[in-house]
């Protein structure tokens, strides 16, 4: 099986782990301009990885007696994560160099996180997924709490790990829990076990609600997002677009496989939980950040809006349900990677842009910009002809055809409930006269200009492919 | 026939002119180039649609001019158009009011003339993609899409209390349209089709007919709007410019009356059957009460709007009849509201582009100032009451006929908002154009110049033509509608 001892080095997370010291090591020697060329490393680095994910082909010999496992739904996982985590870094350089922040362990942090993530959607143990989910964590506070001079972003550091660090106590007992009552740590083992049953015991469903508070945690899904709009806003601007963007790919796609894998025969056990879950949240996500003027907070609310919706197609526990997740999380990224290329090129008065009514006059002073933002609106609001519609389109699809009728109807009036406000950014780009022009400033670096134009380019023209991401999407298997 | 994709091309190329405008940069002197391409896209779109009409074969009752590809590999979502009988007339009928506004907006949009033309021009793709859609989904992408730019219309260049307006038209109209995507999501699930071709037939369970009704009804009854889910078409016709109010009333409000044709009779016919008295009950209320606040309204627009609803309440009995009658008479209603209605908003755009004011008693005597203005206002009003001679009158006409093979008191109720509408618009008229000029302010007002003839002379031609002519119109349709009464009554012969 191991022909040659070198090849472990061409297993994605073998690969990245090991780049990742190498850019610590190469930020660590470099005198000059330490954090950008730490950077460009970081996303070459992750560029190799995609394709060796890619490449990756189907010998089992990196299970690790089967700590982790290989899926076709795992691999799009990743390599969403991984395009997440590129874009990301690319589009908040200018913003670190412009708040003089030009530490050269922030790409670095970002690698370690993005290994956690890939590790975690990977996992197939619950001790490899605690490992995982704290790698990915741990990188995380620190990067929320980079700016040691704000007290916000400290604030926000700390409320982060206080809380992160509750969840992951819960989400252990949780998993001491299942593991005492069916003997192992495997999924596949645990399921093989559950399989003898007809119905989980006491212990079991404590443990399976633990660890399901642990998992909304990290996805902030709706009673456990108190955390989201304060680290949000508190974080740099360009770390808030992390979190947005890369962790909840990775949270979603674990709370899917830990869902369907280890308890897919236990559907009513935790079905009515999710259910829960996503209604709060599409509820919550849409009626609180109605009152938003911070555009972090807002983002951050309908951030935990985009994660009902997605559970929603975790209810429907069906083909159609993965499809669809996989698609929403790709339009979900593509949307969030597009406005934080935005947000992060934007200064008023010399400031990164914070306040919602300082996008006031911005359709006149820069019309490209605002139309962009528009777009980006009206299609997280689901608005056709953009990628956010499909979204949303296929969750319904797999929804309805588990019979879902209820939920689908409360789904799409949440979607109303939002459109307001995603229409409200509209309205004050474009319908608000603005006395004072010409404050707002946009400089984009040609590479984030990229990023933004890929994205837009897809957010508008998913309609005219489609087939391209459902063939493959649909193609995937847990 | 024509070999070429006709119907796409008539869909797309506005969308085209759109994108050339796109890269017009936006000053002083380009801003006429920007309406002149605006312009000749529209009316290319408006000639290309010429020919659909020269070229439709009247014997085939089922669509012509398909295009159809496939669109999404694992479901049987196809981009798949065409046009029949129905939907002709609405592609004409917004492909004939798009120049029109374009060019009512000729001089009165002065701020942001790019966004403008770019809204309106990509209005029009969708209406028209909308219309010639066989997809259900496709139908509902456009159907939503129509949302953005008339949000935009009315939110930028609208008048004061445009922001509100155009929050109160988005989510209303979202609120109708979301209900309907479960319900195509639900069509899809139960036949594995989304073409409206094929589903046009009874291939629902009674119940799961009277929940799918419902939630169309959610979307088209907002849409076109019925009572009591108008509230936001007198808000967003007053607040919209000029022209937004034209397309609003001249084909918005007919995707509702169509989506019903095609949807409610169409794919669901033993719950029509069903609802059918809910319907009638809506209707009449609509047409009596909103004939009444129409007469108490003090702002022009805002009368016409209320007329526009009560109007639209004909269009609901017609379709609900579904007998011949019924159907022609809607038909034609819809088509003679979507030209009276547009060209009375000019109307009213062309005194407000003078005095700035909508209100009924600024004006007075503007017969003495304005003669050819008072002769065209006069055949639109006349249109709108429904006097024999115009287009209003055949719709109605013909309803009415209809409605006697149905219930004599639904009968009455349409006869009485008739009457009313006679009221009403007459007394308007009365006010606005009749007696001596009492404002000062008026007394050196221009008539309509060549530009403001340009546009209303058509419209006014047009009405007449659908007044002296109907079976111009009539008979491309029949066969259309045939179709779809007999469709019906087989599935309720069972």
């Amino acid at each position: 099986m191991l022909n040659n001892i070198y090849n472990i080095f061409f297993i994605p997370e073998i690969f990245l782990a090991c780049s990742s010291f190498v850019c610590l090591l190469f930020g660590l020697f470099l005198k000059k301009n330490a954090f950008r060329q730490t950077s460009n490393l970081a996303v070459f680095v992750l560029l190799l990885t995609i394709l060796l994910v890619y490449y990756d082909s189907e010998s089992n010999f990196a299970n690790y007696k089967s700590l982790f496992s290989h899926s076709s739904f795992i691999n799009f996982f990743k390599i969403l994560a991984l395009l997440g985590s590129i874009a990301s870094i690319i589009i908040s350089k200018d913003y670190f160099l412009g708040i003089k922040l030009k530490n050269f362990e922030i790409p670095v942090l970002f690698l370690f996180s993005t290994l956690g993530m890939m590790l975690m959607i990977a996992s197939n143990n619950l001790m490899s997924m605690y490992l995982a989910i704290e790698l990915q964590s741990l990188s995380l506070y620190v990067a929320a709490a980079i700016k040691r001079d704000s007290i916000s972003s400290a604030e926000s550091g700390v409320k982060y790990f206080i809380l992160g660090a509750l969840s992951s106590g819960i989400l252990l007992y949780g998993f001491s829990l299942i593991y005492g009552f069916t003997g192992s740590m495997n999924f596949d083992d645990i399921s093989f076990y559950l399989s003898k049953y007809d119905n989980l015991n006491l212990g079991l469903i404590f443990g399976l609600v633990f660890v399901m508070v642990g998992l909304a945690f990290k996805v902030s899904a709706v009673p456990f997002h108190m955390w989201t709009p304060d680290v949000y806003e508190g974080a740099p601007n360009s770390i808030t677009g992390f979190f947005a963007i890369v962790p909840k790919i990775a949270a979603v796609a674990l709370i899917y496989r830990f869902c369907l894998v280890p308890f897919g025969n236990f559907y009513l056990e935790w079905s009515q939980i999710i259910l829960f879950l996503s209604i709060a949240s599409m509820f919550l996500g849409a009626v609180a950040a109605i009152a938003q003027s911070n555009i972090k907070r807002l983002l951050a609310y309908s951030s935990i809006g985009h994660i009902g919706y997605i559970l929603i197609a975790l209810v429907a526990a069906n083909d159609d349900g993965i499809k669809a997740a996989s698609i929403y999380m790709f339009s979900y990224m593509i949307m969030n990677v597009a406005i934080f290329a935005i947000l992060l090129s934007l200064k008023v008065k010399n400031e990164y842009l914070i306040n919602i009514s300082d996008l006031k006059g911005l359709s006149k002073s820069n019309p490209i910009v605002s139309l962009s933002i528009s777009i980006i609106m009206l299609s997280m609001a689901g608005i056709p002809p953009f990628i956010g519609f499909f979204g949303k389109f296929y969750v319904f699809i797999a929804a309805i055809e588990q019979e879902l009728y209820m939920l689908s109807v409360l789904g799409v009036l949440a979607s109303v409930i939002s459109a307001f406000y995603y229409l409200r950014i509209i309205k004050i780009m474009y319908f608000d006269e603005s006395k004072s022009e010409g404050i707002i400033n946009f400089q984009i670096s040609f590479q984030s200009k990229i990023i933004l134009s890929l994205s837009l380019f897809v957010i508008i023209c998913f309609i005219f492919y489609p087939s391209l991401l459902i063939n493959i999407s649909a193609s995937l298997t847990i | 026939m024509i070999d070429w994709p006709l119907v796409s091309v008539i869909i797309f190329l506005p969308l085209i002119g759109a994108l050339i405008i796109l890269f017009i940069k936006e000053d002083e002197l380009t801003s006429i180039n920007i309406k002149w391409a605006a312009l000749l896209a529209t009316l290319g779109t408006f000639i290309l649609s010429l020919i659909l009409w020269l070229q439709f074969d009247y014997s085939n009752p089922s669509y012509q001019y398909e295009e159809k590809f496939k669109w999404f590999d694992d479901f049987n979502f196809f981009y798949h158009v065409g046009v029949d009988g129905i939907s002709l007339f609405m592609i004409l009928l917004s492909t004939f009011l798009t120049p029109l506004c374009i060019l009512a907006s000729w001089n009165n949009i002065k701020k942001r003339v790019k966004e403008y033309m770019l809204s309106f021009l990509f209005l029009e793709t969708v209406m028209i993609g909308m219309f010639a859609s066989i997809d259900i989904l496709l139908f509902y992408i456009f159907f939503e899409a129509v949302l953005i730019p008339m949000y935009l219309i009315i939110g930028i260049w609208g008048g004061n209390r445009r922001i509100y307006a155009s929050f109160k038209f988005f989510l209303y109209t979202l609120l109708g349209s979301v209900l309907m995507l479960i319900a195509i999501i639900v069509m899809y699930r139960n036949t594995s089709s989304m073409s409206i071709e094929f589903l046009q037939g009874n291939y629902f369970s009674y119940n799961t007919q009277l929940f799918l009704w419902l939630a169309f009804f959610a979307s088209f009854a907002v849409k076109i709007p019925m009572w009591p889910f108008h509230t936001w078409l007198p808000d967003a016709h007053v607040e919209a410019p000029t022209a937004g109010s034209v397309i609003l009333a001249g084909v918005l409000l007919k995707m509702g009356g169509y989506g019903f044709i095609r949807f409610s009779l169409g794919m669901l016919p033993e719950a029509t059957e069903f609802f059918i008295p809910l319907i009638m009950t809506l209707s009449i209320v609509a047409i009596v009460y909103t004939s009444l606040v129409a007469l108490a309204q003090t702002d022009i627009k805002k009368l016409i709007a209320y007329s526009s609803v009560a109007h639209m309440g004909i269009v609901t009995i017609g379709i609900f009849l579904v007998n011949q009658q019924g159907l022609e008479g809607a038909m034609m209603q819809m088509i003679s509201h979507g030209l009276v209605s547009a060209a009375l908003f000019l109307c009213v755009g062309v005194i407000y582009d003078r005095m700035h004011t909508r209100e009924i008693e600024f004006y007075g005597g503007l017969v003495q100032r304005m003669p050819l203005y008072a002769t065209v206002f006069m055949i639109f009003m006349l249109g709108s009451v429904g006097l024999p001679g115009t287009s209003g009158f055949i719709g109605e006409f013909l309803v009415i006929v209809g409605a006697f093979k149905f219930s004599s008191y639904v009968v009455i109720g349409a006869a009485f908002g008739i009457i009313l509408s006679a009221v009403y618009m007459l007394y308007l008229y009365k006010r606005i154009i009749f007696g001596t000029i009492t404002n000062n302010k008026l007394a050196d007002i221009l008539d309509i110049n060549t530009r403001e003839k340009i546009i209303l002379i058509p419209l006014a031609i047009s009405v007449i033509l659908l007044g002296i002519f109907p079976n111009l119109f009539l008979d491309p349709m029949r066969l259309s509608l045939e179709l779809i009464i007999t469709n019906y009554e087989i599935a309720n012969a069972k």
